[in-house]
């Protein structure tokens, strides 16, 4: 202990011994080069290094306080709030030019919709709605929808396209490679714009849409060449997934699952949703009521039901034994007496929903469209009890 | 008068082609990738970065020639270059917020960026080490914010094309504008023997 402290003794009184404002302090500049002052004082440039460092530092920071008070902009602290709920694509399909806008407008001017953010979806709208005190419209979700089945296999091409793989690049050449107009090209435009990662192409160069990560923002509809990419409410399922406007028989001889206008889906469809224009059929979505009935008869598989599997219907024991869906069922599955239980045979039963939707008493149960059809009845339940 | 005048062409030239930051010292790399990516973002940052750069050359000038040469404490400058920079770019932003709000949507984003990059360090240093007087500093920080403008512009033009054209998988990206840099750069070279000084 004792030999400690004596070092620490001689080696202060070593320093106090040294003279160092007589040493050459070599000066090393920024360029490598080195001046040699003979004689520092290191007191003075202490001195002037501690006051001017001082003084520098304390004028940038008044001068950036001062300019920081009078240059102040007030901002509303809920612009910021709705800024953090919104999407962040910046996709303008809210109308504004990008999401820093679109919540200031959002804030500032009280007739803006808070529900206008579509990637966001229901969620942010209620977020917007409850920071800006509006009231959020329930939207139905919407879905990119690629109306054309043709992959490379199924539809023919005209000539070989060896150019820049992108669509608006191919579409330069001749209307693009392949022999139908109206077709995805299946060079991937649409699934590198996608901003959220939700468009991929698929191995048979179609574009698969990921519904859990689409939000509708249309950027792929804009961006699509042929307007292939239409960008439709979540629930309706069943669609002509063709835009071919050529005649039957031109339609066939370029691809296989082309919409001929045979008309047949017109025929089926008991609520005339569908309609055959200038050689092409169109479901109507405010009239289809996704019973899916036109999907298997169409010749040519131009229909598409984006149901994965529909579920078949169950008869339970609120039945009241009417026969309304014996009377409805389009492939007769329905059987019973009356004032007797029904039963649904499932070997016929195709899951169309239409008994649901028909039964009086809601006894049927199953179909992808119950939840919904009970969900209204009891709303109207209640309003006609108050 | 005019061998003034020459000079600081001479300058501006020197700065912007045959001595210019990022193809033949490469300073400001970092940016000068980043911001390269579309041709509308690359001429902004190459406006706001010109601008940038002359007032804090000119505002480095006066601190160092008034008073740190005086003061005989001229090895401070790199810390003080930084804190001067800094201050400036942190106030322009916040007065630009106010005065220009366009301005500021436009341009404010590559402010912050500014503040960290070594161009806009390496200028009031080359400056305080060539000893220029006022005018000649003031060129050399134009000279060197128009040669980076050039760059990202000439850059931002061939990556836009790059972009859909067909390029071998591993290089795709940041592999292939290295490359193309590089070759730009041997382009620069050849400017080299326009203007001596």
């Amino acid at each position: 202990m004792h030999e400690l402290q004596r070092l620490v003794l001689d080696v202060v009184r070593l320093i106090h011994g040294l003279d160092i404002s007589n040493l050459l302090l070599p000066y090393v500049g920024v360029g490598g080069g080195i001046e040699a002052h003979e004689h520092v004082d290191l007191v003075h440039t202490l001195k002037y290094t501690l006051i001017f460092l001082v003084g520098v530092s304390a004028i940038f920071g008044f001068g950036l306080a001062l300019t920081a008070q009078k240059f102040a902009v007030k901002i509303d602290p809920r612009v910021e709030k709705v800024k953090e709920v919104l999407a962040h694509a910046h996709c303008g399909a809210c109308g504004y030019a990008g999401c820093d806008q679109y919540a200031e407008a959002v804030v500032n001017n009280p007739e803006v919709s808070p529900s206008l953010c579509t990637p966001g979806g229901a969620l942010c709208a209620e977020a917007v709605a409850f920071i800006t005190g509006k009231k959020a419209e329930i939207k139905e979700p919407i879905f990119a929808r690629i109306m054309c089945q043709g992959n490379w296999d199924k539809s023919s091409k005209k000539f070989r396209y060896e150019g820049v793989q992108d669509c608006r690049a191919a579409v330069l050449a001749g209307g693009g490679d392949k022999s139908c107009l109206y077709g995805c090209l299946g060079y991937g435009t649409c699934a590198r714009v996608c901003p959220f990662d939700a468009l991929s192409m698929a191995e048979d160069h179609l574009p698969f849409v990921d519904i859990t990560k689409c939000t509708g923002c249309r950027k792929c509809e804009a961006a699509c060449p042929k307007k292939v990419i239409e960008v439709l409410p979540a629930s309706k399922q069943v669609l002509v997934a063709c835009h071919s406007k050529d005649k039957g028989v031109d339609t066939r001889k370029n691809c296989e699952v082309g919409c001929i206008a045979c008309g047949i889906c017109v025929k089926v469809c008991p609520f005339d949703a569908p309609k055959v224009e200038r050689n092409l059929s169109r479901i109507d979505i405010n009239k289809c009521r996704v019973c899916g009935l036109c999907v298997p008869r169409c010749p040519t598989k131009a229909i598409e039901d984006f149901i994965p599997k529909r579920s078949k219907a169950e008869v339970t024991d609120k039945c009241i034994g009417c026969q309304i869906c014996m009377k409805v069922c389009p492939v007769n599955a329905a059987t019973g007496e009356k004032k007797k239980k029904h039963h649904i045979d499932h070997s016929r039963c195709i899951g169309c929903g239409i008994c649901t939707a028909k039964c009086p008493v809601q006894a049927i149960e199953g179909t992808f469209n119950a939840t919904d059809v009970f969900c209204l009845a009891a709303a109207k339940k209640q309003n006609a009890a108050s | 008068m005019t061998t003034d005048s020459t000079k600081l062409f001479e300058l501006i030239i020197a700065a912007s082609l045959t001595n210019n930051f990022v193809f033949t010292r490469y300073l400001g790399l970092c940016i000068f990738f980043g911001v390269s990516k579309k041709m509308e973002t690359a001429l902004g940052m190459g406006i706001t970065f010109t601008a940038v750069m002359m007032i804090s050359a000119a505002l480095s000038w006066v601190v160092y020639n008034l008073v740190m040469l005086p003061l005989d404490i001229t090895f401070l400058k790199i810390i003080v270059f930084i804190g001067i920079i800094a201050a400036f770019v942190q106030a322009s932003d916040t007065i630009m917020r106010k005065m220009s709000p366009g301005l500021y949507y436009k341009l404010g984003i590559y402010l912050a960026l500014i503040s960290t990059n070594c161009i806009i360090l390496a200028v009031p240093l080359i400056n305080a080490d060539e000893q220029y007087s006022f005018l000649e500093s003031l060129a050399f920080g134009f000279g060197s914010g128009i040669g980076f403008a050039l760059a990202l512009i000439i850059m931002a033009s061939i990556r836009e094309k790059i972009e859909v054209a067909d390029v071998p998988a591993p290089f795709k990206g940041m592999p292939m504008a290295f490359i193309v840099t590089s070759m730009i750069a041997l382009a620069f070279m050849g400017l080299s023997g326009l203007i001596t000084i």
